[in-house]
């Protein structure tokens, strides 16, 4: 039985998080619909089109659609679920957000954050902020499920399915309207998808040392900028810096912890990185059981002289 | 305005978490217990909402072990006026949950529920989104900011790279997130006075609802341990070392 997966999308492509999330929902079927659901997200579903092992893509568009609000996409999911055993969301805020919603109107609790698919009805999934995993089993019909991106490889282009345009749903007045959206720009990679992260901890002390210390070393790295909890809490960093269990979960090939500890929370969100380097002049500092290299030093010294000596490497 | 605030009772955040040895679970055994931290964030903006003259009444519920008693309490110091404490051993999962709340709310009839953005136990970020389903109410999760007036909120929410903010219609659901407020600590007269507040004793069965569980649970196990690396003197050795065994830079 066919398996369908809703797309995370910027209007004009999808998002690394789809493809992963299509890995994962072919463990469960062969077949895989994706729904793209927008305002004018045409050339998104047609980018989705072109991942590997889609069967076909289905779009639905309004403007509610538009802004990702949890009744709409809701009403147009519902739309098309009959014919599906089950529904896969990459967990993203937006995922987050209207999945479980999905959910209770199909009478199912969701499997969230799903980090490993052992058959088609059984899943791995972190508790406890990734201190345990959880081996579930559902005997539902039809399963609700976020995924966790970090946790699969993103399935490759070179498909070529077919785009077909449904319902939105019951899109009708919604008593949710958006108002506005303030996002960040930058040039920065994004920090959930990024291939290097160097984040800042409460070591920092305020938010110029960050700006003055984090920023250049991930610039000159092409990273994204991460922060830990207490330096978020602090006001050091943005919250979309979070990396932790109450915030992102990164997972990339270069981590760098700059005075960060490493407590608990933090740890959840980026001890499945490929490489761990922490930079704290705490020797006992818990951030170091995890690291692949430690450099025991004062980030004051230790990050100009990272920068460098990574300055020398590149002439 | 009525307010209603679900509470969880929840392993301490600060307390290191083991799976029990036979794989059946978490040691929960001499562990300590407290509020949810997002549900603390989430009374905590009840409370500011009585105290701004915008809700008259806050009702904290929450629902499992008779201990959970202790976690309203906690809600009733912060300055809940009752609680409701739905008793069952059962581990109750997210739609349960959400059916019970929603068959206290057509009893109670709150105008607006707040609530954790999630529980740090189960990590499930699910019962918020749920309740506004099966109430059909317009839902607002992982609030920063919440402004009311009239029948309207105005919700400043979390997402991926900024923030957005929504217009729902009362009554909504709201689920908080980490920096929607700092939770006060409750004061000793306040804890005090929360004592002689009053706490209705109810059960499942009281509201017709069936905590079976739906989702088998066939082991819980430690995550795969990483072991700490290599000590490195200096940052031009890192650079190297990342260069050449590590292969990343």
């Amino acid at each position: 039985m066919p398996v369908l997966v809703i797309a995370d999308h910027d209007g004009g492509a999808v998002r690394d998080t789809t493809a992963k999330t299509i890995a994962a929902a072919l463990k469960l079927s062969p077949d895989v619909d994706v729904l793209v659901v927008g305002d004018n997200a045409r050339a998104a579903a047609d980018s989705a089109a072109t991942l590997e092992g889609v069967r076909r893509v289905l779009l639905a568009q309004s403007p509610a659609l538009g802004h990702q609000i949890a009744e709409a996409v809701t009403d147009a999911v519902l739309a098309v679920a009959e014919g599906y055993d089950a529904i896969l969301t990459p967990a993203t805020a937006a995922g987050k957000n209207f999945s479980p919603r999905i959910a209770a109107k199909l009478d199912v609790n969701q499997i969230t954050d799903v980090i490993e698919v052992i058959d088609a009805s059984t899943f791995v999934r972190p508790i406890y902020a990734g201190n345990a995993l959880e081996t579930v089993q559902t005997s539902d019909a039809k399963k609700v499920i976020t995924v966790r991106p970090t946790a699969f490889k993103p399935v490759g282009h070179g498909g070529s399915a077919p785009v077909e345009l449904v319902g939105a749903g019951a899109d009708g007045a919604h008593e949710a309207r958006f108002v506005s959206e303030e996002v960040v720009k930058s040039d920065r990679p994004e920090l959930a998808g990024a291939k290097i992260v160097v984040s800042g901890g409460r070591a920092l002390g305020s938010a110029e040392e960050f700006h003055n210390v984090i920023e250049p070393l991930a610039d000159k790295l092409g990273a994204a900028v991460g922060a830990s909890r207490a330096a978020v809490d602090a006001g050091y960093a943005p919250n979309d810096y979070q990396v932790g269990q109450t915030g992102k979960v990164v997972a990339p090939d270069l981590y760098v912890a700059v005075g960060i500890s490493g407590a608990i929370q933090h740890l959840a969100g980026m001890k499945d990185s490929k490489t761990i380097v922490a930079i704290n002049k705490d020797p006992d500092a818990p951030i170091f059981q995890v690291a692949d290299y430690g450099l025991v030093a004062d980030y004051k010294t230790a990050v100009p002289e990272l920068m460098a000596a990574l300055s020398a490497g590149a002439s | 305005m009525k307010v209603l605030v679900p509470v969880k009772r929840v392993i301490d955040y600060n307390v290191k978490v083991r799976v029990k040895p036979d794989q059946t679970g978490v040691d929960l055994a001499n562990v300590k217990m407290s509020m949810n931290p997002f549900d603390e964030i989430a009374t905590e903006e009840a409370v500011r909402l009585k105290e701004k003259g915008v809700a008259t009444e806050v009702v904290a519920i929450s629902i499992g072990v008779p201990q959970a008693q202790e976690t309203i309490r906690t809600a009733l110091a912060i300055g809940a006026d009752r609680g409701i404490l739905v008793t069952t051993d059962v581990d109750v999962e997210p739609l349960q949950v959400a059916k019970l709340l929603k068959a206290v709310i057509d009893q109670e009839k709150p105008d607006l529920v707040i609530m954790g953005k999630q529980s740090i136990d189960g990590d499930n970020n699910a019962v918020g989104q749920m309740l506004a389903a099966l109430l059909d109410w317009p839902q607002a999760t992982f609030a920063s900011k919440v402004e009311i007036t009239g029948s309207k909120a105005h919700i400043t929410r979390e997402i991926d790279g900024g923030l957005q903010t929504l217009e729902v219609d009362l009554p909504a659901v709201i689920t908080a997130d980490l920096r929607l407020n700092e939770p006060r600590y409750a004061s000793l007269p306040n804890i005090m006075k929360a004592k002689k507040k009053e706490i209705a004793q109810k059960t499942p069965a009281d509201y017709g609802i069936d905590v079976t569980p739906t989702l088998k649970i066939l082991k819980v196990s430690e995550p795969p341990k990483r072991s700490g690396g290599v000590k490195v003197d200096t940052a031009a050795d890192l650079v190297s070392k990342l260069k050449t065994e590590a292969g990343v830079l």
